[in-house]
């Protein structure tokens, strides 16, 4: 997986609130494999209603501010494919959807949420053509002579930094997962599901 | 003493393998979910060699591509064809359990799941889905996970997660006639708004809730996910356990007494605390109909069509605008009396046959104005609907009848509404574009769809209830 350390480079602009995956990519691509390359679906039909959308398929700054609870709505991990293949390494906002955060940071693209007031700060940054450096190890943002810091939490960011494969990880605690197990099945030996009668014909 | 706990924390305990320093805790999962659309996952599985750890606790069901119409020919659409097949033949190579086209049992995950009695009270559920908080009905923990999470939990059945903040959504009194658990839902979103419960786990309480049917549990938990929750949960009751008996997954005879002990001991300890509570008149509530393209746009039918004017801010101003000019609406004009295009009838929110039985008791006898496409979430409950009659019903007032599946919720089955086309819908979501490019959705209850297709408009149901 990509190691995340610092993004920075000019930042594309997308105030609105609530900006669901299903604007990110439209559920009908969702049926494409991955190696087709999904920037060409990122907002597909926002940027065919809208020819001044500030993101296309490629030559994308690296980094997005958006507005609050971005990423909003379907569990679709191709909302973050299709970011990151379009060249999105960072989104900052004021607020993610859960399950959309937790897809990015599997996907190294850093999702970064600050207060609402220090969001417009950098969106007026931004528009101004001024870089912003997205530093994760220092778990600062900064923009001019303005500079956030921003939390993670340590295992997010450690996933980031070191590009780590989670389900490695957790295998290499197998023995403390099979005590899990053994000792579940007596406290809880209804939790197995009923084994299925022969269906009949 | 153990300190007083809340069923949320009862159950992620329950499942704590370990801890990392910063907190996140790897959980044992007791059921998996599938579908067509977990194909990313299982590639990855592929991509690394790695195997499914546990395809007796793993569960396909083809429902987002299937088609709503016939089932006797093959599937038009190659690349729908190919996902559904895809789901084959991964549970025919891991050895799972699959729900396919042809299987008696298939339907919407999300209602397949309690019907199969393979969701219970007390589990961890999780599925490739946002809507996953549906079987937080029966008291289980079940949340919605992308496809990097898919592939952890088919390779390890477990899944590393931050603990979320406890919420308590308490309804008083009771629902008026004529409301139901969709206006009520619509009705605490607009309170708390889209992200009001990001970062939360809600649990919903009190004596309206506890009136609920599970039909109706599962429809508030459905839409946690619109209000920014991972999971909605209802504590385990005499309802619950009376709607899981004798369910083919569930444990039979004195292994099903014993788990009921098990299960009353779930309910939130009476001194447990909550970061956030968040209280609501039942009896407040009214039908509600959303007017926008996101979830915090839902108002009271006999409300007026939000004028931008009024808005707060610069920001919301030219939202509102935006939404409007996309849902093509008149500000201060009455929303009732909106026309519509057409109606669809469904989905894993209101798809079961109760949903079915409200739209019926409206529709008995009348002609809609408008085309429609009525889509049951599951194959036993479009038999059930069939054996009472249901059908009939509905196409006898000029509605169609469609297989199950996820159909024109999301439209990716071949079912969509078409660009500037107005829908009233049952569904979940009202987002630009989710119904088809360029589709108006307006959501609302079964009992509101069925009375706008006969209206053509947008209706307050409580003047189109039979007496
Ligand atoms: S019915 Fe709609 S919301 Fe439910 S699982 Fe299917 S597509 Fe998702």
């Amino acid at each position: 997986m990509t190691q995340v350390a610092i993004v920075t480079g000019p930042a594309a602009v997308l105030a609105q609130a609530n900006i669901d995956t299903d604007q990110i990519i439209p559920a009908r691509f969702l049926r494409k494999p991955r190696a087709a390359g999904y920037n060409n679906f990122l907002f597909h039909d926002v940027r065919a209603a809208d020819p001044a959308f500030p993101l296309g398929p490629e030559g994308n700054p690296p980094i997005l501010i958006a507005g609050a609870n971005f990423g909003c709505g379907s569990s679709r991990e191709g909302a973050v494919y299709a970011l990151t293949d379009a060249g999105v390494r960072a989104v900052i906002a004021p607020g993610f959807g859960d399950i959309f955060a937790g897809n990015a940071s599997k996907n190294g693209l850093l999702t970064v949420a600050l207060p609402e007031a220090e969001i417009a700060v950098l969106m007026d940054a931004a528009r101004a053509g001024l870089p912003v450096t997205v530093d994760l190890p220092n778990q600062e943002l900064r923009a001019g002579n303005q500079v956030f810091r921003f939390d993670i939490d340590p295992f997010r960011k450690r996933r980031l930094a070191e590009g780590l494969d989670d389900i490695g990880l957790t295998l290499a605690h197998a023995a403390e997962i099979a005590a899990f197990v053994a000792r579940d099945r007596t406290t809880r030996p209804w939790s197995a599901p009923t084994p299925l009668l022969p269906r009949a014909g | 003493m153990i300190a007083p706990r809340t069923l949320f924390d009862k159950i992620w305990d329950a499942h704590a393998i370990l801890a990392a320093p910063d907190g996140t805790t790897l959980l044992w999962i007791d059921r998996h979910l599938v579908h067509e659309g977990s194909f990313h996952a299982f590639a990855m599985l592929d991509r690394d060699a790695r195997q499914v750890a546990r395809p007796d606790l793993t569960f396909g069901v083809a429902d987002h591509y299937v088609p709503s119409h016939s089932r006797a020919l093959p599937v038009a659409d190659p690349e729908a064809a190919g996902l559904i097949a895809r789901l084959a033949a991964n549970a025919a190579r891991h050895g799972f359990d699959h729900m396919g086209m042809d299987d008696p049992r298939q339907g919407i995950v999300h209602v397949v799941g309690p019907e199969q009695g393979i969701t219970l009270p007390g589990l961890t559920l999780v599925c490739g889905d946002s809507h996953t908080a549906t079987h937080g009905a029966l008291g289980a923990l079940a949340f919605g996970i992308g496809a990097s999470e898919v592939a952890h939990v088919l390779a390890t059945q477990t899944l590393w997660q931050a603990r979320p903040k406890r919420m308590r959504i308490s309804i008083d009194g009771r629902l008026a006639a004529q409301v139901s658990a969709k206006d009520l839902i619509l009705a605490i979103i607009a309170r708390i708004g889209a992200s009001g419960a990001v970062g939360f786990a809600i649990e919903f309480a009190g004596p309206a809730v506890r009136a609920l049917s599970m039909e109706a549990r599962m429809t508030l938990c459905n839409m946690a996910i619109e209000a920014g929750s991972r999971t909605g949960m209802i504590a385990p009751d005499d309802t619950t356990f009376a709607w899981i008996a004798g369910r083919a997954r569930a444990p039979h005879r004195a292994a099903f007494d014993a788990a009921v002990a098990d299960w009353r001991a779930l309910a939130t300890d009476p001194a447990a605390m909550f970061d956030r509570e968040v209280r609501l008149d039942g009896a407040s509530v009214a039908p509600m109909v959303t007017w926008g393209t996101t979830l915090d746009t839902a108002l009271p039918v006999d409300a007026r069509v939000p004028d931008p004017a009024d808005a707060p801010d610069a920001a919301s101003r030219q939202r509102m605008a935006e939404q409007l000019a996309y849902m093509d609406l008149i500000p201060g004009a009455p929303l009732a009396g909106t026309k519509i295009d057409q109606v669809f009838i469904g989905s894993c929110t209101n798809g079961r046959i109760e949903d079915l039985r409200a739209a019926a008791a409206i529709l008995r006898g009348r002609r809609a104005a408008v085309p429609g496409r009525v889509v049951p979430g599951s194959v036993p409950i479009q038999r059930a609907a069939e054996a009472e009659g249901l059908d009939r019903v509905f196409i006898d007032s000029g509605l169609t009848w469609g297989e199950p599946g996820c159909s024109m919720c999301t439209g990716i089955n071949g079912d969509y509404v078409a660009p500037g086309a107005r829908c009233a819908a049952t569904s979940n979501r009202n987002f630009a574009g989710r119904q088809g490019q360029g589709a108006r959705t307006h959501l609302m209850s079964p009992a509101m769809a069925a009375a706008a297709a006969i209206a053509g408009a947008l209706v307050d149901p409580r003047q189109e209830a039979h007496p």
